[in-house]
Formats: structure tokens, C-alpha cells, sequence
């Protein structure tokens, strides 16, 4: 089992009857994800996709089973959602929007530690491109053409760079065990850590690359982390080295608002704790396969 | 999104946060007529602009006869006010507040930021106010009182007492603060705010408690819950290109060099720019044209890239997720058609031979790159060529 998710998790999809996720869902289940059902409220009883409609999580929960979802609900929603799919008992929930207010995301947080740990949902995102487990399953909105089947996990605050990471490594023969993208919200759902130690965990990951950017205390917390409870290489990377301070580029989270929150500063901490670093985003692949040669 | 002090003193003393009795004028007359309403002796004029520290650059004038207060206004109204956090160029002064001067036996600075490493509204509080919170913390670090609210239950007065009593105030002023903070911090939860700071949250010879400066920021996400905060928008106060691209729902930052960039999501467009400066190149902006970029919106982008006259070369580098080359290819071949300066495009991912046929076909002079670091160069040395042959 790779982490997260794989070919026989049972996923949901939130917003399933809009115009984004009927475009991706459509995309994931030929990629092979075992897409059982959807959500829209007031949609409940129909079919779409060749799948059940439910009008509630839990409803859906309860008529196929299912372990995970993938949230597309526009922003003034979402946060309602997430709690939705907390409650309804799913272990894994993808959120994909853009926009979502971040105190809201402040509340979702806050409203997970209602449910003990070993039942408490984990969310990915928000704004993020999502989970794909290569040549198993695909929880997001990747291509999913550029991601060779390999032992090297992906951890990644931005969508696109993590492309640039999985086709500079399939151009090496380097495969991806899985890459998840956490998102480039201030507050997100999980951290860095919360996926390091998954992959830590994973019989079938043997290195990580973690792309990060300015803006934000995770990549340090992840890199003093590693150095305390990680074996397995990791290779780190910072956006924004060329970022001007206090102007928010782009990613809601990405801006240089406080000490350490510069890719210089985090680069350097990375390279203390010990993280093989990319020296630039030409040399994600380059850096991995560095890394690897290490092991043998 | 940023307003000016005027506004966020609208906006708290609609909680019930007390503030000093003011009003805006546009024009010296104006001043003088606002300061007359006002009734008083001594009053402040101030320039609002979207900056702090206005009084270190001039910016805050007090003003003891109506004569005053229409000279100082006149100083000010008009210009642009250069100040520390502004650039060289400084911001316009459209606007004075003209406001009552108060006497001020104490000086607090009173804080609230959504803070991520706790993922909670932080609240700092520190009797040395009236000074910047950096030159606090580095010269009097010990006097930086701090708690943090719970979401589930908002910020309890307990919280707010334990920080008045610890600025060391008698006990009617105790009371006055501790209404004055949990009232800030309700504007903070329900406006959805990012940034409040009072500074300085202000106690007078007669107990009174004030916020003597105010400056609020908003989370630019949740404004479609707030018309009437993002109706305080002031465009005049941002780079136009800024202020248009806002409108059109690009992400874009006006930077100082002559590369324009047209990259999808925020971290590759960091790291292109990176690239870019490695190969030594200077980026012109930050431009993010998002999933789903539509040919009218490729189109957008570059009319907007284009705006910016140091603009020598164009780099598009895409790498489709939600995005599809071909549509972006197409976007591509509709903006550059009549193009003055050098175009480097990279496509990659979703349909991208499809994408890369379309430029192809378009039979346009437009230079494919293959991947990040040839992309770069590529346009680097584009920019020097055009530079070198005007």
C-alpha cells in the first residue's frame, strides 16, 4: 500500500456534478482511481459519471464505503465541507479550491481535534493539485503522463514545480512512489511533517524531495524534524529566492512577512539539518539522482 | 488588502473601539472647514496613505489654529509621501485626516495577527508603545506581552485582563483597555482580517483609552464575504498594472527588470524567475496565469506584461495540470501575432504536442525551449540580443 491512497481506495468526489471535477474525475478513473461516488447537495438519487450522486458525506459513506475524497467546492463553502467530510468518517480528504478565507481553514483545524486522533481525518490542501500514487491512483488534478513508477516520494507546497520535480526525474529513469502537495495556503490542512513521516513509514519510498517556498515556519520545522527522526535522504528545494520582501507572490501563503520566512534563510537551515539541496529548480532531478547514488 | 488609517478607524469604531474624533478633507479649504466642525484647539493632520511610519517622514502634523491646519494640508494633499516602507517613489496623499489632539499620558502598542506556526490569532500587547514592534522586541523584548485565542471560543476577557494588568495601569484604565482589546479583536474574527495594530493604543491624563493610529490588513480570500471592506479598496495607492490585473483576476507583481514572465502557478513562477536572475537575467514581473488559462486570458497576460515599457523578451513557461497546452498554445499564437519583442515559449505536460504543434504551425518567430534552464537562457540571451540591436 503507498501511502494515502492506491488503486483500491474507495474515493469520493465533492462537487462531483460541477464543470472542474466532472473534467478530472473523468481523468482519474481512467488513470485507475476507484472513483465510487459523488456529493452535491440537492443532486442526491442521480448519476453522474456512471456513479451514485448522495446529497450528504455521510449518505455516500454509508452506500459505498468509501475511505477518501476530493473536495472541488468553491471557496465560501469549503470549510463547511471539509468539516462535512471530517465527520462523516473519511481518513483522507483532498482539497483542491483556491480561496479559501484562511480563518476558516483556522476553524477547520481547530474542529478536527474534536474527533480523537486514530479517527481524526487528514486533510491535504487547500490550493493545491493533490495526491497522486504513481501508476496506482491519482486524488488531484496532475497530468498524470509524467510520473514514472519509481521508490522516490514528492512533498510539495506548489502544484506545477512538483511537475517540473516528477518529469525531470522520469527524464532520469527516476520513478515516484507517491507525490502529495500540500498547498500554498498560509494555514493548510498538513504539513510537510505530517507527510515525511508517512513516507519515513513507507517500505516502498526510499528518498523525498520537499518543495518548498518563502513564506511560512513548515520547511524549517520539517527540516529540524528530519534531522531527529528521518533515515531515508531528503532532497530540499525553496522557491523564491529572488522573491522582494512583504509582497504575496501569488500563493496566499507565499510572502516574506517574518524571520526565517526567506528561501535564503530556509535553504541555509535545510543544508544544517542535513538535507541534500537543489541548487536551483533545473536540478530537482539532478539532485535526486544525487541522493540516490548515495544509497547503493 | 490594505486601507487607510481613516478607514480602519471606521471600521473599529463601528465595534466600539474608541478613537479620537476626525474627519477626512480632500483639499486645504476643506481641512480648515473639517477642523472648525471639529470645534478644539489643537488638532493632528494626517496623510493617509497605505504606509506606516507617516511621522518619521513628515507625514503627521499637529496644528494649533485653522491656519495651520489648512497649511499643513496643503503641504501634504497632492504629493507623494516617501517613507520607509514606501519605496523611493513614496505614495499620493489624496486624503488628511484631520483629528482631534489628544493628550497622552501612556503609549501601548496593541497587535493581532493570524499567525501560522500556531495556526491562531496571536494578540501582543507592550507598554513601549508608539515605537516600531522590531525595535521593541529588540530593545525591550521583556515588555512584549502575548496570548492566543482559542478558535472554539473566541478571545475570553480573562485573556484581555491578564494583558492590561500586565502594562501596569490602574484599575479604571484596566477596564477601558480590556474593552478596547476584545472589541479589536472582534473586528479582527469578523472581518476576517490578517493584521490589526493600534500603535498606539493610547491612555490620557483622564483615564480615557484611544486608538490614537490604526492600521488594518484583510485576507485578500475572504472579501467576497465583505462588500463594504472591499469597497475601501484604493487603487490610487497601488502600481496600476497591479490595480488592472487585480480586475482581470491575474496574479501579477511589477518588479524592476526588463524579462517579462507569463508562468502558471506561483511556485514555478518563483523558481522561473530564480532561473532567470541565475542565468543573468533580470525579471520584469511575477505574473501567475492560473489553472484553467483560457486563450482571452493568455491574451490578458500579455497585453499586461506588454503594459510595462522596459519589457525586451518574453517568457511563457507552462507546465499544464488543469491548464491544456493546446488552449494556452493558442492563447499564445493570438497574443503574439504583431509581437515587438522576442517571445521564449515552453510548454510542458497536458496535450503538449498538440500545444506545440499550434506554435509550430502558426509559422510566428517564436522560440521553443524544452526545459527550465534552456527556457531561461533562451530569454536571457533574447533580451541582451534585443538590447544589443534595438
Amino acid at each position: 500500500m503507498s501511502i494515502l491512497i492506491d488503486q483500491n481506495t474507495a474515493v469520493l468526489v465533492q462537487g462531483i456534478t460541477g464543470e472542474k471535477a466532472s473534467f478530472h474525475t473523468r481523468l482519474m478513473m481512467a488513470y485507475g482511481t476507484r472513483v465510487v461516488g459523488g456529493v452535491t447537495p440537492g443532486k442526491g438519487g442521480q448519476r453522474h459519471l456512471e456513479v451514485p450522486v448522495f446529497d450528504t458525506v455521510k449518505d455516500a459513506v454509508r452506500a459505498t464505503g468509501a475511505q477518501a475524497s476530493l473536495a472541488f467546492v468553491p471557496p465560501p463553502y469549503a470549510g463547511d465541507a471539509l468539516m462535512e467530510a471530517a465527520d462523516a468518517g473519511l481518513r483522507l480528504v483532498c482539497i483542491i479550491t483556491d480561496g479559501i478565507p484562511a480563518q476558516d481553514m483556522m476553524r477547520v483545524k481547530r474542529y478536527l481535534l474534536r474527533y480523537p486522533q486514530m479517527d481524526r481525518a487528514m486533510i491535504v490542501g487547500p490550493n493545491c493539485a493533490g495526491i497522486i500514487s504513481a501508476g496506482k491512483a491519482m486524488l488531484g488534478i496532475m497530468p498524470g503522463n509524467i510520473y514514472r513508477r519509481g521508490n522516490v516520494g514528492i512533498v510539495s507546497r506548489s502544484g506545477t514545480l512538483s511537475y517540473e520535480a516528477a518529469a525531470q526525474m522520469q527524464a532520469l529513469g527516476i520513478g515516484v512512489s507517491t507525490s502529495v502537495g500540500i498547498g500554498g495556503d498560509p494555514i493548510n490542512g498538513s504539513s510537510f511533517v505530517d507527510h515525511l513521516a508517512l513516507f519515513e513509514a513507507d517500505p516502498e519510498t526510499a528518498a523525498v524531495i520537499m518543495i518548498g517556498e518563502i513564506g511560512g515556519p513548515q520547511e524549517a520545522d520539517a527540516a529540524a524534524w528530519i534531522r531527529q527522526n528521518m533515515r531515508k535522504p531528503v532532497i530540499g528545494y525553496v522557491a523564491g529566492l529572488t522573491a522582494p520582501k512583504g509582497r504575496r507572490m501569488g500563493h496566499a501563503g507565499a510572502i516574506i512577512s517574518a524571520q526565517g520566512d526567506t528561501a535564503a534563510e530556509k535553504t541555509q537551515i535545510m543544508r544544517e539539518y542535513g538535507l541534500h539541496v537543489a541548487p536551483s529548480a533545473a536540478d530537482l532531478g539532478n539532485a535526486v539522482a544525487k541522493a540516490l547514488s548515495g544509497l547503493r | 488588502m490594505e486601507i487607510h488609517e481613516f478607514q480602519a478607524k471606521e471600521l473599529l469604531g463601528g465595534f466600539g473601539v474608541p478613537v479620537p474624533r476626525g474627519i477626512v478633507a480632500y483639499s486645504p479649504d476643506q481641512a480648515i472647514f473639517v477642523a472648525t466642525e471639529l470645534g478644539g484647539s489643537c488638532w493632528a493632520v494626517k496623510a493617509q496613505l497605505h504606509s506606516g511610519a507617516r511621522g518619521k517622514a513628515g507625514g503627521i502634523k499637529m496644528c494649533r489654529s485653522h491656519h495651520e491646519v489648512g497649511v499643513a494640508a496643503r503641504e501634504l494633499l497632492g504629493k507623494p509621501l516617501v517613507t520607509s516602507q514606501t519605496g523611493p517613489q513614496g505614495k499620493i496623499v489624496q486624503r488628511v485626516y484631520v483629528e482631534i489632539a489628544e493628550a497622552v499620558a501612556r503609549e501601548i502598542y496593541l497587535g493581532f495577527v493570524l499567525d501560522r506556526k500556531i495556526q491562531r490569532i496571536r494578540v501582543i500587547a507592550s507598554a513601549n508603545g508608539g515605537m516600531d514592534i522590531e525595535e521593541i522586541a529588540q530593545g525591550n523584548p521583556e515588555s512584549i506581552l502575548q496570548t492566543q485565542v482559542e478558535p472554539a471560543v473566541g478571545m475570553q476577557p480573562f485573556q484581555a485582563r491578564e494583558l492590561a494588568f500586565g502594562l501596569g495601569l490602574n484599575i479604571t484604565q484596566v477596564s477601558r483597555t480590556v474593552t478596547a482589546i476584545l472589541r479589536s479583536y472582534r473586528a479582527f474574527r469578523d472581518l476576517d482580517a490578517t493584521m490589526i495594530e493600534i500603535n498606539p493604543l493610547v491612555v490620557t491624563p483622564d483615564d480615557r483609552v484611544l486608538a490614537l493610529d490604526a492600521k488594518m490588513t484583510f485576507d485578500d480570500n475572504a472579501l467576497f464575504r465583505h462588500p463594504s471592506v472591499s469597497e475601501m479598496r484604493d487603487p490610487m495607492q497601488e502600481d496600476p498594472r497591479e490595480a488592472q490585473a487585480n480586475q482581470q483576476g491575474l496574479n501579477y507583481i511589477g518588479l524592476e527588470g526588463d524579462i517579462g514572465c507569463i508562468i502558471n502557478g506561483a511556485g514555478l513562477a518563483m523558481a522561473t524567475m530564480d532561473m532567470i536572475k541565475y542565468a543573468g537575467g533580470e525579471p520584469a514581473n511575477f505574473l501567475d496565469v492560473g489553472g484553467g488559462a483560457s486563450p482571452q486570458r493568455v491574451a490578458e497576460a500579455f497585453r499586461l506584461v506588454l503594459s510595462d515599457a522596459n519589457v525586451k523578451a518574453i517568457l511563457v513557461n507552462i507546465f499544464a495540470g488543469i491548464n491544456r497546452c493546446d488552449w494556452v498554445a493558442q492563447g499564445v499564437v493570438q497574443a503574439a501575432a504583431g509581437l515587438k519583442v522576442p517571445l521564449v515559449v515552453r510548454l510542458a505536460g497536458t496535450n503538449v504536442e498538440a500545444g506545440q504543434r499550434i506554435i509550430r504551425e502558426s509559422a510566428l518567430p517564436i522560440i521553443n525551449a524544452t526545459d527550465l534552464a534552456d527556457a531561461a537562457h533562451k530569454v536571457v540571451a533574447a533580451a541582451r540580443g534585443a538590447t544589443a540591436h534595438p
